[in-house]
């Protein structure tokens, strides 16, 4: 039976982002304060 | 057999204020998503940075109250990553990057034509020096040659300038460039980089 391999073997790769990405999204999300006023809205990185 | 909990439960948990909701959402999905994107750039760093951004946005429609929940998570982040992956290949198609390799140096066909730090000293001190011997010179003889080398000026202009004709003038630039050659030659000045 003849094989049937993929041209390009790295696009079936299955991959994971670094914990160290994933912490870094974790951070961002505790640290942004969305306040909105009237039509604005502002995005704050509060430390 | 590990109980999943619905994508819609845990955004309204997160919208509601509780980040480990946002944990187990990156979580569950990352190796879906990273892989999806690294099919398409071959590329871990540029794999992680797409995954980033693709999560600050999520991250910022929902905090801001823009998401509406219709059971589509996965495809609607799948959708923002496809979307990031275009704006790559957009901005690299622009803006197109060489990498070398080990065999070939991209800097072995291009040329800088700015003179290193070294060559650029000794071109001062090469400047420096001629600017003394210069000084040296009969001053009618200094006059055309400055006029004509630092200030480029033509010949007529020369003449125009100093009440000389022009070939009083051209004789004066001759007899300035054989006596700074005696100059040199005399004093054993090296003058070349």
């Amino acid at each position: 039976m003849e094989k049937i391999y993929p041209e390009y073997k790295d696009r079936c790769k299955l991959i994971k982002t670094s914990p160290e990405k994933v912490s870094f999204l974790l951070k961002y999300s505790q640290s942004l304060n969305i306040v909105k006023h009237k039509k604005f809205t502002f995005e704050n990185n509060l430390n | 057999m590990e109980l999943q909990i619905e994508d819609s439960i845990l955004v309204r948990d997160y919208i509601s204020g509780d980040e480990m909701a946002l944990e187990k959402l990156i979580l569950k999905h990352n190796q879906r998503l990273s892989s999806f994107i690294y099919s398409k750039v071959l590329n871990r760093d540029i794999t992680e940075d797409i995954f980033q951004d693709t999560f600050i946005k999520v991250i910022k429609t929902l905090k801001k109250g823009n998401y509406s929940e219709e059971g589509k998570f996965l495809p609607w982040v799948m959708r923002i990553a496809h979307n990031l992956i275009i704006d790559h290949f957009r901005r690299n198609k622009r803006m197109p990057r060489f990498e070398g390799s080990e065999d070939f140096n991209i800097f072995s066909v291009l040329g800088d034509d700015k003179l290193n730090a070294e060559k650029q000293l000794i071109k001062d001190q090469i400047d420096s020096d001629l600017t003394m011997l210069i000084e040296e010179l009969p001053d009618d003889q200094k006059e055309v040659l400055m006029m004509r080398i630092y200030r480029d000026m033509s010949f007529k202009e020369i003449s125009e300038n100093t009440g000389v004709s022009i070939n009083t003038a051209l004789g004066r630039m001759r007899y300035a460039l054989i006596n700074l050659r005696k100059i040199i030659e005399k004093n054993n000045i090296v003058l070349t980089n």
